[in-house]
């Protein structure tokens, strides 16, 4: 790992192709090519050089181009795999075993293949993540391979090079001129005209613009970091939340998501289009739907837990009432609750009477607010009802006992017991809907008489502080495509060698073309030496011969 | 030589870390598979406060340097209504040894819950969730699902599913202070 001492004097780090200091070609590579490559200046890339410890072979691993580009084929395949059938999400199941049964029902064994290799929750399978790491390390590896290298040499960069590296660039030219200093002198005026920086070191010039463009690529991979830094803030607890829950009418619920937040359902209103209004917008549409809704609606009222208050104590202060509609969600603290979904008519009030069989006379009704039934309802004149037993979701009987299979008012069922002048130490039914059990046979009964219903508004929480991350890397990204796209570093080298020659030299990362016109201007101009392009010499021949003739 | 074997070393050293920290990061992203934090063994339980169907405040914070037996539940669910009398039985004897038993029903109507206490002859704390927020604070699925919490206030076991009695005995036990 020695250095390389190049003939000027300057030592070289180990693997530069051309010498950091006068630019002559180092390598046997670099001697014998016939334009030499200016990729990192043919600076040493460290990658490319030590290969000693496990670190560094990691290192060169993940700096490699060809391996940065096959992740991104990886990750573009399997995301292409992912689509094929459909992901976690849209499928109706809970369990693995039910996922599994699902993919191979509907897809045979390419589905059971698809679920096992962890395709069908496929941004959450850890292979994916590898992937997207590896992407990431590649970004990050790859850019501190070449900015740092690329940085050092352009700023080490003299103004004069050895003739061995002009004769080695694709544009270069060699003549004498009338008067060299004349010409020199000329040449700098021109070109900072042209907005070029120029550096004079006797008798040679540099002259430079836009070298900020070469930083473009990696400031564009700066942006891709942050961007992927974003999207893994989304996994902490705390940046991301998106949730959902129903609320009932006259529900107050704990806000899933976010913690120290209350929230009241009012009042949840489907609005349809009248008629009038349908017609003059929809038309045609209205009859064959029927009916087109205009909105959907939930007025809540917010309540936040007072400060230094505990989970769950009733110690709320209202923050404030909102109407939540579609797309306009209620918006506290980071957080938006959208109108989501909705659920029309469940039961909330039923109202019975209590009647004496034999005469079907009324003693007087009673209403049983379903979400906050009561133990005992006073009819006055002597009669009471007793609530010995409530279902909500009533499921026949289990080990002799009426079984509810949920919390949700479904199927409503009660053990009531009628306590009335008559009968003082009261009888009891079992009464359900379309259906009333008594164990002995009652003189009076409990007859069912109205029922009010409520809706249910479906609700969901977000709150995503990744946002501005996102965006802000986004930015990035795109001020670096910019940047290294529409501006370009140009470089024109002009020198008298010993003999007395006057060399021209020039290179540019791109747009060659509009690099030989600023030449073409320089040289109306100024008295220089005419140019070849040496990649593309065919080109250049008209207009140079014509030059020369006009100059000669 | 010296500045070169210098160099080498913050070179190996600069690399070793930057591979390391994308490592931590990538193990870090795929082992956490919850957006919110889910409590866990070894955690200190959150602190709450609720009322009983008497209306008698109970803050967690109010049992420190006790054993909690932390029990979620609601009537519809025939595990829960199973374990209850195995609670019950063990209650006493366990209040006296410092381990309290207490049990939080999520958000169903108070009248269901007395006549559920009444039916099964329940003489333990029954906590009213009305707005469901401890629930969402403990992260409840299943039901039931029970805490223990030590008397250093951190959670010593989370059982997702019921028990049976003697179970519910050596957990009672698990988290009597000494």
């Amino acid at each position: 790992m020695s250095k390389i001492k190049c003939q000027c004097g300057h030592e070289n780090p180990y693997g530069t192709e051309l010498c950091e200091k006068c630019g002559r070609p180092l390598s046997e590579k670099a001697k014998k090519s016939d334009i030499v490559d200016m990729r990192y200046e043919g600076s040493s890339r460290r990658s490319q050089t030590y290969k000693s410890s496990i670190i560094d072979k990691i290192w060169n691993f993940f700096s490699s181009v060809k391996i940065g580009v096959s992740i991104i084929a990886a990750v573009l395949i399997t995301s292409a795999i992912g689509t094929i059938f459909p992901q976690k999400f849209y499928v109706p199941a809970t369990t693995p075993e039910g996922y599994l049964e699902y993919y191979e029902r509907l897809y045979g064994t390419v589905g059971k293949l698809y679920y096992q290799l962890g395709f069908y929750d496929m941004y959450n399978s850890w292979w994916f993540k590898v992937l997207v790491g590896m992407l990431a390390t590649s970004i990050i590896i790859a850019s501190i391979d070449r900015v740092v290298p690329l940085y050092k040499s352009l700023k080490k960069q003299r103004t004069r090079r050895h003739p061995s590296f002009m004769k080695r660039q694709r544009i270069f030219g060699e003549g004498d001129v009338q008067n060299t200093e004349e010409s020199l002198a000329k040449a700098e005026e021109k070109l900072k005209a042209m907005r070029y920086n120029v550096k004079i070191e006797n008798g040679a010039i540099l002259a430079e613009k836009y070298r900020f463009s070469r930083w473009g690529p990696y400031v564009n991979h700066v942006g891709l970091i942050i961007f992927i830094s974003g999207v893994l803030l989304r996994g902490i607890p705390g940046f991301y939340v998106d949730e959902a829950m129903w609320l009932r009418e006259g529900e107050t619920r704990n806000i899933v998501g976010a913690p120290g937040y209350v929230l009241e359902n009012k009042k949840f209103t489907l609005e349809n289009y009248s008629k009038e209004e349908a017609e003059k917008v929809f038309g045609e549409a209205l009859e064959k739907n029927g009916a087109i809704v205009k909105s959907y609606t939930t007025d809540v009222t917010l309540y936040k837990q007072n400060e230094g208050a505990l989970p769950g104590s009733e110690s709320l202060e209202k923050v404030e009432d909102y109407a939540i509609n579609v797309n306009k969600p209620l918006k506290f603290d980071g957080y938006n609750v959208f109108q989501m979904d909705y659920k029309l008519d469940e039961l909330k009030n039923m109202t019975f009477h209590l009647v004496n069989k034999s005469s079907e006379e009324s003693l007087g009704e009673f209403t049983v607010d379903l979400s906050d039934p009561e133990k005992e309802y006073d009819l006055g004149n002597g009669s009471t009802v007793n609530m010995l037993g409530f279902y909500p979701d009533y499921d026949g009987i289990k080990d002799g006992e009426p079984y509810s299979k949920s919390p949700v008012p479904n199927n409503p069922a009660f053990i009531f017991q009628m306590n009335t002048p008559d009968k003082p130490e009261g009888e009891k039914s079992f009464v359900a809907i379309r259906q009333t059990l008594e164990v002995e046979e009652n003189d009076y009964a409990i007859k069912f008489a109205a029922a009010e219903t409520r809706n249910i508004s479906g609700l969901t929480i977000r709150k995503d502080k990744t946002l501005y991350i996102l965006l802000f890397g986004g930015l990035v990204f795109m001020i670096g495509v910019i940047q290294g796209m529409y501006w370009q570093h140009r470089r024109v080298w002009i020198q008298e060698d010993t003999k007395g020659h006057l060399l021209i030299a020039a290179h540019t990362n791109k747009n060659w073309f509009s690099l030989r016109k600023e030449l073409d201007t320089l040289r109306e101009t100024v008295d220089l030496p005419a140019y070849i392009d040496r990649q593309d010499p065919e080109l250049d021949k008209p207009e140079q011969e014509g030059d020369e003739e006009i100059w000669t | 030589m010296a500045k070169k074997k210098n160099k080498k070393t913050i070179r190996l050293i600069s690399r070793t870390a930057l591979l390391l920290i994308l490592a931590a990061i990538m193990i870090y992203a795929i082992t956490s598979k919850d957006k919110v934090k889910v409590l866990a063994e070894g955690d200190t339980a959150p602190d709450f406060e609720l009322v009983d169907l008497e209306g008698n405040k109970h803050r967690l914070s109010d049992y420190k340097g006790q054993g909690v037996f932390l029990n979620f539940w609601g009537t519809w669910c025939p595990p829960c209504k199973k374990e209850m009398p195995h609670m019950e039985d063990l209650y006493k004897d366990f209040e006296a040894k410092g381990v309290h038993i207490l049990t939080v029903n999520v958000g169903e109507p108070k009248v269901k819950i007395e006549l559920f206490r009444d039916d099964m002859n329940l003489s333990f704390p029954m906590l009213w969730d009305k707005n469901k927020t401890v629930m969402d604070l403990y992260n409840i699925k299943p039901l039931p699902t029970t805490f223990l919490i030590n008397s250093e206030g951190k959670i010593t076991k989370v059982i997702k599913q019921g028990m049976t009695e003697q179970q519910i005995y050596q957990y009672l036990e698990s988290i009597q202070p000494k």
